[in-house]
């Protein structure tokens, strides 16, 4: 059913449809409207047989997870930023043990200094904590995906990060195919687990190994990811068959691709910035320029060969993410550079969106007119401020106590409030 | 694609009215995507929240820099921001205000602009006359459907509806018929005698 809604709704709709049985609620934004909308559907009886469990931190909400996982029941809960770091312990715990909880990541930069805004600092951060990690470029794509990681999830018995812009998407109110619960049901079926904690037949599950089976555990983790790679493409296919999707719409799988068969220039990203890349990448095509898109939406496990295979006969990546590693460069290029590793394209790193600093079609066209004329270094920061970078900088050299340096640039930038972007 | 950039203060429901400004462009058939700037969510504090309106799916989530239009809620806002910062030549400006232009000190600025764009409507007071509390934004979007007749009143009063419930949604629906009849008033009429 078609509907006018903040994607928060959308997608506290789209769990609600798969039934979840426990949903442990932690506020932190910009997830909250999330959880929120899960409470009052339960609340009134829309979410028949689901316990709401407000717990007391998100590292509780991962545990109260893991314990209603392992008992059988199908297990959601969401966080964001700091939140998911508090929890992290328990992320690792999720995934070791095979419990397919789905969590919904609001993406959202982490501190200090505090920002509450979107960049992908949070979920990166968690990238090699064994759990699957789907992006959502757009809301209907994360309602889609939602469904789609209950099911992926419980196949697998691995755990579900589902990732979606925290505010961007998460507070956008857009038109979204809401799916009917018919269908959810015909697609998912009931969570019949792999293990289940059951006083008729105990069992024990993360009891300790040692250096006799560890490095074969850790290693069958890695298999499930491969397992995963086979899988997610399967499970997309069927859904769009369930739902009716196609088309522009990514609806889930590896990756998708936007006028990338004969590009000379690819542009790789995840998340809801690849919107305003397909309307950058309409405006230089429009101009004869041969560029097209990669959009990433499996970021764990890796579309190694899904990438490979897209390449074409590209002569250059740009790879545009919303997050990097301070004293390396990007994260999600280093990735793409291990998998084109057999292939020597330039791989163009561009760190963007840091902290919701608006990415504009304007910005995107600057760099990637750059970037086909050679003109663009290994690493950028989109539209850094260099000569307020300077200024502190040559502060520092000058002054020995020059204080703490988020502060110093506020105070030198002055008033933000007035600005639009 | 019509771009319309909402400024107001935190409290007067600038968020609301972007969200509902889409929703009335959905009941209408057409895609909108409605969201706000972040960050200053405080009582009182300057607002921004944006809609795009078009015929087809709307992708990109930069904030609006160029609106075709622009709906402040607040005319203290006037001088303190930007407010119509990237706005296009052509473009519309609403402003929630019992005075007009020239009486806002912003009579040179306007020649720049299309006379039949520009108006000022006195959307706290009859917001306050019909929902009983001076909260402007159902109004405004009433007298929007008036000035760019973009989206239809009966559309915006499903939204509202949709929105809202009892003599709150009674309340503004009747402070958006108010705004938009105030506007037609306002209007000169010659595509009515040429129905005629």
């Amino acid at each position: 059913m078609l509907e006018q809604c903040e994607g928060s709704h959308a997608v506290a709709q789209a769990v609600a449809a798969c039934r979840p049985q426990v949903i442990c609620a932690y506020p932190i934004s910009p997830q909250t409207h999330i959880v929120e909308g899960l409470g009052a559907l339960v609340k009134d009886g829309t979410l028949a047989g689901c316990e709401f469990i407000n717990v007391e931190s998100e590292f509780a909400a991962m545990s109260v997870a893991i314990g209603a996982s392992a008992a059988g029941a199908r297990a959601y809960t969401a966080t964001a930023s700091q939140g998911l770091l508090f929890m992290a312990e328990a992320v690792y715990n999720a995934s070791g043990l095979g419990l397919p909880i789905v969590m919904t990541v609001a993406n959202r930069a982490i501190g200090a200094p505090i920002n509450i805004w979107n960049d992908h600092s949070d979920s990166m951060a968690m990238r090699d904590a064994g759990w699957i990690q789907l992006f959502a470029e757009s809301n209907q794509d994360a309602v889609d995906l939602h469904i789609q990681a209950f099911r992926i999830a419980e196949e697998l018995s691995l755990p579900v990060m589902v990732c979606m812009d925290g505010f961007i998407l998460t507070h956008a109110v857009e038109r979204i195919d809401l799916p009917e619960q018919a269908t959810v049901d015909a697609f998912l079926p009931r969570y019949e687990p792999r293990q289940v904690l059951d006083p008729a037949e105990p069992v024990s599950i993360g009891a300790m190994v040692g250096p006799e089976a560890f490095t074969e555990v850790r290693y069958l983790a890695h298999v499930k990811q491969l397992q995963a790679l086979e899988l997610i493409p399967q499970v997309a296919a069927d859904f769009r068959r369930h739902f009716g999707r196609g088309g522009d719409g990514a609806s889930g799988g590896l990756i998708s691709r936007y006028r990338s068969d004969d590009a000379e220039t690819l542009v790789i990203a995840l998340g809801s910035v690849l919107g305003t890349i397909k309307d950058t990448i309409d405006a230089l095509r429009d101009d004869g320029h041969r560029i097209g898109a990669i959009g990433i939406g499996s970021f764990r496990p890796f579309p190694t060969a899904a990438l490979q295979a897209a390449l074409g006969g590209a002569r250059r990546v740009v790879v545009i993410e919303k997050c990097f590693a301070a004293g390396i460069g990007g994260i999600v290029e280093r990735d793409v550079r291990m998998a084109l590793r057999e292939h020597p394209l330039p791989v163009l790193a561009v760190v963007a969106g840091l902290g919701g600093r608006a990415i504009t079609q304007a910005s995107l066209r600057r760099l990637l007119t750059d970037a086909m004329a050679g003109r663009l270094g290994p690493l950028t920061f989109l539209d850094l401020d260099h000569a307020l970078v300077d200024r502190v900088l040559a502060r520092e050299r000058a002054t020995r106590r020059s204080g703490p340096i988020a502060e110093g640039v506020l105070r030198d930038i002055g008033t933000v409030a007035s600005r639009i972007g | 694609m019509f771009q319309v950039r909402i400024h107001g203060r935190g409290g007067q429901g600038v968020v609301t009215a972007a969200e509902i400004l889409s929703v009335a462009a959905f009941v209408g058939g057409r895609h909108a995507q409605a969201f706000p700037s972040f960050g200053s969510e405080r009582t009182g504090a300057p607002v921004v929240a944006f809609c795009r309106i078009a015929d087809a799916p709307i992708r990109s989530r930069e904030p609006i820099v160029e609106p075709d239009a622009l709906i402040i809620q607040d005319p203290t806002l006037l001088h303190q921001v930007d407010v119509f910062s990237g706005l296009r030549r052509d473009g519309a400006i609403l402003i929630n205000s019992a005075r007009s232009f020239e009486a806002l000190g912003l009579g040179e600025f306007a020649a720049g602009f299309s006379p039949g764009r520009l108006l000022t409507v006195p959307a706290s007071e009859l917001a306050l006359e019909h929902l009983g509390r001076p909260l402007p934004n159902a109004a405004l979007l009433g007298a929007f459907a008036a000035l760019c007749q973009l989206i239809q009143l009966v559309d915006v009063q499903s939204a509202i509806e949709a929105r809202f419930g009892g003599a709150l949604a009674r309340g503004n629906v009747a402070a958006a018929t108010a705004a938009y009849q105030w506007v037609r008033q306002q209007q000169p009429q010659p595509a009515e005698a040429a129905d005629a």
